[in-house]
C-alpha cells in the first residue's frame, strides 16, 4: 500500500525534469539561429523618436524581438522586410496604434524628444497629434474634402475662428499638393476624389495638426505609379519639416524616398544604415539576400 | 378514388421514374459502346421524374379546381325549371342545400324528395369524375415518363432541362409572397371603395370625430356614425412617437456600446438576449402594460396630483418603446460594425478620443443606416396591435396628452370586426379603409428605410 503511493508520487518528477530541459535546449538553438544583435548604426544624427528594446507580443506571438532604432529629424527612414516581419507592428507601436488591439502588449522604452510616450502621464491623445500617420489604403471620412482636413485642428481646437481654419486647411491642402486639384470642390465628399488624390488627402489631413513625425504604411501599395510618383515627391518635400518613418515593400521606392533604411526579419531589426549602403554593399547575410530579390 | 390515394400513387411512380430513367441513362450509355453522358446519370433520372410528375400534377390541380363548377353547373341544368329560374341568390341557397343533402346532412323536410334527385345526381357525377381524373393522371403520369425513356439519348442535356424546371420552381416561391401581398393590397382596396362611396373621403381624412356605431336596423336610435378618423392618425402617431422616443435613445446607446465599448464577449452574450425581445409575443408585452405599467404610472400620477387614464397612451407608448428597442440596436449595431476599421484607425490616428470618433467619424457614416433602422422599427410601432388593443383604449379623443386615453388604427379596426357584423354596413367597411390607410403608410415607410439602408450599403462593399 505504502509502495504504491510512492510510486504514483514519484512518477511525474522525471517527466517534468524531461520537459524543462527540452524546452532550454531549443530556446538556445533558437537564439542561436537568429541574429542576435543588429548590424549598423541604430542611432540617427539628430534624433526626434528614440526606441530601445521594443517587444511586442500578440497573444502568444513575439511580433517585435528587441528593437532599437532612432528616428531623425527631416530624415526619411524606410522600414522594408519580407511579409509579416514585423515592420508595420513596429510602425504601429510608435504612436500607439497598437493600444486598439487588445492582445496586443508593448514592452520597451520609446521616446519622443526624450519624453517616455508609454509614461501614464503622457497621454495618448497629445502623442497621436504630435506623430501622424498615413495609411495602407487611403482612408478619408465620409465627409468634406474641407471637413476631412479640418478634422484634427478641430477635435485638437487649434483654430479659435473660421479663418485660422481656413488658413490651416488650405495650408495643409497646399502643402498635401492637393489645393490646386480640389479648390473648386472643397466641400464634396472626399471619397470621390481618385485614390492618389484620397492618399494626398489623408496626407494633408495628417499635416493640419501640425505633428513632428508622421509614420507612412505602404502608403503607396494601393495606388498607380502615377499617384505614386506624386506621393514620393511629397515626401521629399515634406522632409523639410517633418521626421517620416515609411514601411514599404517597394526597394525601390525605399530607395528613392529614404536616407536611412532599416532591414526587418521575424521580428528582429537584422540591419540598419544609410539607404544607398544597405542596396549597394548590406552587410549582413540576411539583407543582401532580400536586396538581391533572393527571397521576399 | 379518393385525392390522397391518388397522390400518393403518383408520388410512388415519380420515385420509380427517377429510378428508372437513372437506369436507362446508364443503360443507353452502356449499349452505345460506354458513350460519355452529357449529364451526370442522376439527372436523367430527375428529368424523367419531372416529366412524369408536372404533367399529372398540373392536370389535377386543374381538374380540383374547375371540376365542381362543371358538376354544379350539371346538376342545376337537371333541376325542374321552377327550381332553376330562381333569382342568383335564391339558387346559390338551393345548391347549398343539394351540397348538404349528397353530404348527407338533413334539410328541410319538405324539399327534401325534390332534391334527393339533384343530390343523387350531384354525388355520381362527383364519383365519375374521381374516377376519370384518376385514370387521366395516371395516364399522364405513364406517358410523361415512357417519352423521357424514348428520348432518353447520352446527347440529351438532361441537366439544362432540369435546371430550367428548377429556375421556374424557384421563381414561382419567390412570387408567392409578392402575389400575396397584391392581392392583399387588391382585396382592401375594394372593400375601401365600398366604403368611400357610402362616406365621402373628406370626412374620414379630416373629420375629427369617430364613433363609428351606425344603426343595424331602421327602428334603431342613437347611434349616427361618425367616420373622421383624425383622432385614430393623432393617437397612432402619439404612442409610436413615445414608442421611438423611448427605443431610439436607448437603442442607439445600446448599439454603440456593444460595437465600440463591450468586450467581444459581453457582446456575444447580449445581442441574442436583446434579440429575444424582438421574439416575446406582443400580446405579453400587452398586459405587462395593462397589468403593471399602468397601474404604475397612475399610482406616480397621483403622488404628483397628476390624472392618469388607466389605459393611457403614455404606458402603450412606453411598453412598445421597450418592444421595439432590438430593432434599433440591432441594426444600428450592424452598420456601426460595418463601418470599416481603417475609418477608426484614421480618426484615433489623428489624436481623436474614442466619442470623438464614434460622434464624428462613425455616426455619421452610420447614418443612413441607423434612420433605416428606425424607420422600420417605426412601421412596426404603427402596425403593432395588441399592446395597444390591451393598453390603450378605446376612446377616441383627439388629444396630444399621452396621459389621457387615446385609440390608435389599429385597435380600432380590431373592435370593428370583432363580433357579428353585416358585412356591407359602413361601421365594417371603415375598418378596410383604416387597414389600407395603415398599409399604405406602413409600406411606403418600409420602403424609404430599405431605399436608405441599401444606398448606405453600397458606399462601404
Amino acid at each position: 500500500m505504502g509502495a504504491s503511493v510512492q510510486e504514483r508520487g514519484s512518477r511525474p518528477t522525471p517527466e517534468v525534469s524531461r520537459t524543462m530541459s527540452t524546452s532550454s535546449r531549443e530556446m538556445s538553438a533558437r537564439a542561436g539561429q537568429e541574429p542576435a544583435t543588429t548590424v549598423g548604426d541604430i542611432t540617427a544624427r539628430d534624433p526626434v523618436m528614440t526606441v530601445r528594446n521594443a517587444n511586442v507580443h500578440y497573444g502568444e506571438t513575439h511580433a517585435i524581438k528587441d528593437v532599437s532604432l532612432d528616428v531623425g529629424r527631416n530624415e526619411v527612414i524606410a522600414l522594408i522586410g519580407p511579409s509579416g516581419c514585423g515592420k508595420s507592428t513596429f510602425l504601429r507601436c510608435l504612436n500607439r496604434m497598437n493600444d486598439t488591439i487588445e492582445s496586443a502588449r508593448v514592452t520597451g522604452d520609446f521616446r519622443l524628444d526624450g519624453q517616455d510616450i508609454y509614461d501614464r502621464s503622457n497621454d495618448v491623445v497629445m502623442l497621436r497629434a504630435r506623430i501622424g500617420m498615413v495609411f495602407q489604403k487611403p482612408n478619408p471620412f465620409p465627409k468634406s474634402i474641407y471637413e476631412n482636413v479640418a478634422y484634427g485642428p478641430r477635435i485638437h481646437g487649434l483654430a479659435s475662428n473660421r479663418a485660422e481654419l481656413d488658413d490651416i486647411v488650405y495650408g495643409s491642402l497646399e502643402r498635401a499638393g492637393l489645393l490646386d486639384e480640389v479648390k473648386s470642390r472643397i466641400d464634396e465628399p472626399g471619397t470621390g476624389l481618385s485614390g492618389g488624390q484620397q492618399q494626398r488627402l489623408c496626407i494633408a489631413r495628417a499635416i493640419a495638426v501640425n505633428p513632428e513625425v508622421i509614420l507612412m504604411d505602404e502608403p503607396c501599395s494601393a495606388l498607380d505609379p502615377i499617384a505614386t510618383a506624386r506621393i514620393e515627391d511629397l515626401i521629399d518635400e515634406l522632409t523639410q519639416n517633418y521626421a517620416i518613418a515609411i514601411v514599404t515593400h517597394s526597394m525601390q521606392q525605399a530607395a528613392r524616398v529614404s536616407q536611412r533604411t532599416a532591414y526587418f526579419h521575424l521580428g528582429r531589426l537584422v540591419e540598419v544604415g544609410p539607404t544607398e549602403k544597405i542596396f549597394t554593399n548590406p552587410s549582413h547575410k540576411l539583407t543582401e539576400d532580400y536586396v538581391t530579390g533572393r527571397f521576399g | 378514388m379518393r385525392l390522397t390515394t391518388l397522390i400518393l400513387i403518383l408520388a410512388a411512380m415519380t420515385f420509380a421514374a427517377y429510378v428508372f430513367g437513372r437506369r436507362r441513362a446508364l443503360a443507353v450509355a452502356r449499349a452505345g459502346g460506354a458513350v460519355r453522358l452529357h449529364s451526370l446519370p442522376a439527372y436523367y433520372g430527375y428529368l424523367a421524374a419531372i416529366w412524369s410528375a408536372l404533367p399529372a400534377v398540373a392536370l389535377l390541380v386543374a381538374w380540383v379546381a374547375f371540376s365542381d363548377s362543371f358538376i354544379i353547373g350539371r346538376v342545376v341544368a337537371s333541376l325542374p325549371p321552377e327550381l332553376r329560374d330562381q333569382p342568383a341568390a335564391q339558387l346559390g341557397l338551393t345548391v347549398n342545400e343539394i351540397r348538404n343533402l349528397a353530404a348527407g346532412q338533413m334539410v328541410d323536410e319538405g324539399r327534401g324528395a325534390e332534391l334527393q334527385v339533384a343530390a343523387d345526381l350531384y354525388n355520381s357525377l362527383r364519383t365519375t369524375s374521381s374516377r376519370i381524373l384518376a385514370g387521366l393522371a395516371i395516364a399522364v403520369a405513364f406517358a410523361g415518363f415512357g417519352l423521357a425513356w424514348i428520348r432518353t439519348r447520352p446527347a440529351l442535356r438532361a441537366r439544362n432541362h432540369v435546371e430550367v424546371v428548377i429556375r421556374g420552381v424557384l421563381i414561382a416561391a419567390s412570387s408567392v409572397a409578392i402575389l400575396t401581398t397584391a392581392g392583399i393590397l387588391l382585396s382592401v382596396t375594394f372593400e375601401a371603395a365600398r366604403f368611400f362611396s357610402q362616406v365621402p373621403l373628406a370626412d374620414f381624412v379630416f373629420g375629427t370625430e369617430w364613433s363609428p356605431q351606425t344603426a343595424i336596423r331602421a327602428d334603431q336610435v342613437g347611434s349616427s356614425g361618425a367616420f373622421g378618423a383624425v383622432p385614430l392618425f393623432v393617437g397612432t402617431l402619439l404612442i409610436s412617437g413615445l414608442a421611438l422616443l423611448v427605443a431610439v435613445p436607448i437603442g442607439l446607446m445600446t448599439a454603440i456600446y456593444l460595437s465600440e465599448y463591450a468586450a467581444p464577449g459581453v457582446r456575444r452574450a447580449v445581442k441574442p438576449i436583446l434579440e429575444v425581445l424582438a421574439g416575446v409575443p406582443t400580446v405579453v408585452y400587452g398586459y405587462f402594460a395593462a397589468l403593471t405599467v399602468a397601474p404604475f404610472l397612475r399610482g406616480i400620477g397621483a403622488e404628483l396630483g397628476l390624472d392618469v387614464a388607466s389605459e393611457s397612451a403614455l404606458g402603450a407608448g412606453l411598453v412598445m418603446g421597450v418592444m421595439i428597442i432590438p430593432f434599433v440596436s440591432s441594426l444600428s449595431d450592424d452598420v456601426i460594425n460595418a463601418v470599416p476599421q481603417s475609418l477608426r484607425d484614421g480618426s484615433y490616428g489623428l489624436g481623436a478620443t474614442k466619442s470623438e470618433t464614434i460622434k464624428r467619424v462613425l455616426l455619421p457614416a452610420a447614418l443612413p443606416g441607423i434612420v433605416g433602422g428606425v424607420l422600420l422599427a417605426a412601421s412596426r410601432a404603427i402596425g403593432e396591435t395588441m399592446i395597444v388593443v390591451m393598453a390603450a383604449g378605446l376612446a377616441a379623443n383627439l388629444t396630444a396628452n399621452p396621459l389621457q386615453a387615446v385609440t390608435t388604427v389599429t385597435v380600432q379596426i380590431v373592435t370593428l370586426l370583432v363580433g357579428d357584423q353585416e358585412f356591407d354596413s359602413p361601421k365594417t367597411l371603415a375598418a378596410f379603409a383604416l387597414g389600407l390607410v395603415l398599409f399604405v403608410v406602413t409600406l411606403v415607410l418600409n420602403v424609404i428605410a430599405l431605399q436608405v439602408v441599401r444606398r448606405y450599403r453600397e458606399q462601404y462593399d
